[in-house]
């Protein structure tokens, strides 16, 4: 099968759902600059015109009533952001009338609209252009919640959220763009609220948002190493959230470790250890851990970055002391490739 | 002011028809309110109804609106459909959202009426997307947004102004104006003069109206669904009107204490209902063929109100339908 980047793979679905469907349209603040949101939106305003592709005024919440306004006429928008931040300020749409426009229009009223956001980590970010903000939205009824990590995810489950009669919060982690892997060159569509079993193992599961799957990945494999067998499921949806196939896991290891990429207090991780402890609780042979964001805003220098952010050492950190296992020399294992990677300047 | 009409026969008829309505429904909630069946909060629009009326008409079928908080005139304006407004109201099957939008959210997509919303201003962005989809798809379809002075102070509305102008989208923006936010005078809440003059240095049409006459602004609707679709540009109306009752509930507030009675005077000399019926009177339409009118709708309108008494309230499954549409 053909390779492709997580970045392309965006590009190429929004591609084929203009082609697929005319009431599909692209924007937001610099979808169709020559930086084109990291690439996702190239040659998009090109191919179909500044009707179905344009920038905008920088109202990022006017431009989302926009959204749902298109909707309830019948388009399909999909409204992109190159920094989850901006979203604050357009809360108020989404929160307060994308949400609940349906329920309050008695079930009547379909509401297709994609809210794609940039997450995570950049280079130097700081506070503002750092943060996942996932259970923003999963907190609320009404919205569905996205976050891809695989290139054929992305690809697949874009093409659900795009096809979707409900407001969909689609979120990218910024590094994600990069990573490579199969993805069918033809339409396809990955249904939402369905996890993902990314890799088995019998030992512990891991639950893991966006970014963390791949530092997970990366664990399991320095854990397989010391003979540790770690099984990774990525929920995909966030919210519908597919709880069964992390209940089967847990009730087979008796561990489960949720590796957020966001905040712990009151966040995503709080939820996914509620439902297992209270769905696995005769099974756990382990209290549910949680390993996330640092209890601070995100400092920009790297030195505090690097503390600020969890990775593969923070889980496999986090696994030895749920098995009891001494401490593995780690030494010498590249921790922070992708950030080196990086040269910005954002 | 209040000439003998100029428009047609049915259609000087039809306004009052309209006004009548509205205005009688709202009578028959401050009759029935106390009987506590709602059991929701209300913002009456009772002294304000010549703007929903006027504009709704204007649109002639071909247009969308979207209506503040204080929505019963202009929902149903555009709708006439009263069962669907007394079911909701009361909660019940009928209504139309099975009693799950209630005052605040009354809406009928299929006919246009797009939603209302509890946050002020926050109806204003969503003309925008709807405006861009009908320049597309029904060239010569208009979006009407109505809102009151109160949300002009929001930044919604700034960045949806200069959105629409930028874009050229055809919104026309119905500011209510009753110099009010809740119990606060505009003198008291804008850091600027005039708000025509300053929407007029955006690419956007700018009209004024203090007549609280419903030919008047039908005319001024018409004028600038014109004017829009000839210059490409949304138009601004800014409609002086008067609220009778309290800001929330049924009330008559006269003696509140911002309140002042000379204007409550001024205001209620140029009722917009008592002004229409004058005209059609003073142009030759009989009074008994007013009063058989009047009569019939009262009539209709209590079998709305019975009917809504006698549908079901929802169990406790539609509590979770709806949440997500499930013909995804």
């Amino acid at each position: 099968m053909r390779r492709l980047s997580f970045g392309d793979a965006v590009r190429e679905c929004l591609t084929q759902e203009m082609e697929r469907d005319p009431s599909v349209f692209v924007y937001g603040i610099g979808v169709p600059d020559f930086k084109a949101i990291f690439g996702t939106t190239a040659g998009l305003a090109e191919k179909f015109g500044p009707q179905r592709c344009f920038d905008t005024p920088l109202s990022e919440e006017s431009m989302t009533g926009f959204a749902l306004g298109a909707a309830l006429k019948g388009m399909r928008p999909v409204h992109v952001h190159i920094r989850v931040e901006f979203l604050l300020l357009a809360m108020n749409q989404i929160v307060n009338m994308m949400s609940c426009h349906n329920y309050m229009t008695g079930g009547r009223t379909p509401l297709p609209v994609v809210i794609r956001a940039i997450i995570g980590r950049g280079w130097g970010q700081g506070a503002q252009h750092s943060k996942s903000l996932f259970s923003y939205f999963t907190h609320i009824p009404g919205l569905k919640v996205v976050a891809p990590t695989t290139p054929r995810d992305a690809k697949g489950l874009l093409a659900a959220s795009i096809r979707d009669n409900n407001p969909v919060i689609f979120l990218e982690h910024r590094w994600l763009h990069w990573i490579e892997d199969d993805v069918p060159a033809e339409s396809f569509v990955e249904p939402l609220g369905v996890a993902r079993v990314m890799r088995e193992g019998r030992d512990l599961t891991i639950v893991a948002t966006s970014w963390m799957n791949v530092e997970a990945m990366h664990a399991a494999k320095i854990l397989a190493g010391a003979g540790i067998n770690i099984e990774v499921i990525d929920p995909r949806t966030l919210a519908p959230l597919d709880i069964d196939p992390i209940v089967k896991s847990v009730k087979k290891t008796g561990r489960c470790l949720v590796a957020d990429y966001d905040w712990l207090h009151s966040g995503f991780s709080a939820e996914v250890a509620a439902q297992v402890s209270e769905l696995c609780f005769g099974d756990l042979k382990r209290p549910v851990q949680r390993i996330g964001f640092a209890p601070t805003p995100c400092p920009t220098v790297r030195t505090l970055e690097n503390h600020f952010y969890p990775n593969a050492e923070t889980i496999v950190r986090a696994v030895e002391r749920m098995l009891d296992r001494p401490a593995m020399d780690l030494s010498g294992i590249d921790f922070y490739s992708h950030e080196r990677r990086f040269r910005g300047p954002f | 002011m209040n000439a003998v009409t100029s428009l047609p026969r049915d259609v000087a008829l039809g306004l009052y028809r309209t006004l009548y309505l509205a205005r009688r429904c709202e009578e028959v909630i401050v009759r029935i309110y106390p009987d506590d069946e709602m059991k929701t909060p209300m913002h009456m629009s009772m002294g304000q109804e010549a703007v929903s009326v006027g504009i709704c008409k204007a649109l002639a079928g071909n247009g969308d609106v979207i209506a503040s908080y204080r929505s019963h005139a202009t929902y149903l304006a555009h709708t006439e459909d009263h069962r669907s407004f007394f079911g909701e109201l009361h909660g019940r099957t009928n209504g139309t959202a099975d009693g799950k939008s209630g005052s605040m959210h009354l809406a009928d997509i299929p006919k246009g009426m797009l939603g209302a919303s509890g946050i002020v201003g926050a109806g204003i962005p969503v003309a925008l997307g709807a405006a861009f989809a009908n320049k597309q798809q029904s060239p010569g379809r208009v979006v009407a947004v109505f809102f009151g002075d109160g949300a002009v102070d929001e930044g919604a509305f700034w960045e949806s102004l200069n959105i629409a102008c930028a874009m050229g989208l055809p919104v026309m923006f119905v500011c209510e104006d009753n110099d009010l936010a809740v119990h606060t005078r505009v003198s008291d809440r804008r850091g600027y003069s005039s708000l025509p003059d300053v929407v007029r240095r955006y690419n956007c049409m700018v009209l004024e109206d203090e007549s609280n006459d419903v030919e008047a602004i039908y005319r001024l609707g018409r004028y600038a669904i014109e004017q829009m679709m000839s210059q490409k540009t949304p138009a601004f109306l800014n409609i002086r009107t008067y609220r009778y009752l309290e800001h929330c509930g049924t009330a008559p507030d006269t003696d509140a204490p911002y309140r002042k009675a000379a204007e409550d005077a001024f205001w209620k000399g140029r009722d917009c209902v008592a002004m229409q019926r004058k005209r059609l009177l003073e142009g030759g339409v009989p009074e008994s063929e007013i009063v058989k009118m009047e009569r019939a709708i009262d009539a209709d309108i209590e079998v709305s109100v019975a009917a809504a008494n006698q549908a079901p309230h929802p169990g406790q499954d539609l509590l979770y339908r709806g949440v997500f549409h499930e013909a995804s």
